[in-house]
């Protein structure tokens, strides 16, 4: 059962991988990561449940809070070009990607 | 099984990133990397270089190299790609040197290697009763190791302050209209531009 599941999830990272090298904008990039993180955090839940050890689901939470955090930070950077600026301050960069 | 098909995807990923040269790209996959390693990590049983891993690899590392991207340009300069045989002699050569001094290691999760015989028993049974938290990683980083600890504390601190500083003062000169790279005040010199433009005449003492 856990070893079907761990199958199904190393194919989607594969699945994700490739996506990585061949995705066109920005945005696609960092839904790859994004969700790239996501199966990060199903890996260790379930390789915890696989080796019959789950101490570590904890942990595999963790991940998904800090992968939420890294998301919002590179989409704030994507936006602004900085994280310091977390006023409505649009004057420097209004056109969101344009400096990329 | 999981590790080798998990080191196959590392494998694939460092060559993604050789061969982009979209930087944003690269910084996306380099990320991805540093995921792929924490799992790596987690498969083998290390969850705190796991954690470490994820947090600084993926976390802070890319986002220090988003803010290096919005002050540089975003594409690789594109120049001739050709394989040039000494460089690459080297670095086979150091490899294999390398693969070499593992072959004197004991095997992964060998229980009579010298790590887990040497101190980790000790620790195992006393640290308890001289430290104190049921965690014994704990108390191995915080306590017999607590020098060492503050040490990287330290260096970790340095580094982060040395990057803010590299960073955030720019922003913070230009946002005050001083172009860090010339000295001059920028909204002076525009002024002067406009004045100039409207046919008025220069102040004394102004170049």
């Amino acid at each position: 059962m856990f070893a079907v599941a761990m199958i199904a999830i190393l194919i989607c990272m594969a699945l994700l991988i490739s996506k990585a090298f061949t995705a066109d904008s920005v945005f696609d990039r960092i839904l790859v990561i994004n969700s790239f993180g996501t199966k990060t955090v199903l890996l260790i839940a379930v390789l915890g449940f696989l080796s019959g050890r789950p101490d570590f689901l904890d942990l595999a939470l963790l991940y998904a809070l800090m992968n939420f955090i890294g998301t919002i930070g590179v989409l704030r950077f994507t936006r602004y070009g900085d994280l310091s600026s977390m006023d409505q301050d649009t004057t420097q960069k209004p056109d969101g990607v344009e400096w990329l | 099984m999981i590790d080798i098909l998990l080191f196959a995807f590392l494998m694939l990923t460092a060559l993604g990133i050789l061969r982009l040269r979209d930087l944003f790209a690269a910084a996306m996959l380099s990320s991805l990397f540093s995921l792929l390693a924490a799992s790596l990590f987690m498969v083998m049983d290390a969850v705190d270089v796991a954690f470490t891993e994820a947090a600084v690899g993926a976390g802070i590392s890319t986002i220090l190299m988003l803010a290096t991207l919005a002050i540089t340009k975003r594409q690789e300069k594109a120049r001739k790609r050709q394989l040039r045989p000494g460089p690459a002699l080297l670095v086979l050569a150091c490899g294999a040197m390398l693969i070499y001094g593992t072959l004197d290691m004991p095997h992964f999760g060998t229980a009579d290697a010298p790590v887990h015989t040497y101190l980790a028993p000790r620790y195992l049974e006393v640290s308890p009763i001289e430290v104190g938290p049921p965690n014994i990683v704990t108390s191995v980083l915080a306590s017999y190791r607590g020098y060492d600890t503050f040490g990287e504390t330290t260096v970790v601190f340095a580094a982060a302050v040395g990057v803010l500083l590299l960073l955030g003062g720019r922003r913070r000169f230009r946002d005050a209209g001083w172009d860090i790279t010339m000295g001059v005040d920028l909204r002076e010199v525009q002024e002067i531009v406009a004045r100039r433009q409207e046919g008025l005449k220069l102040p004394e003492g102004d170049p």
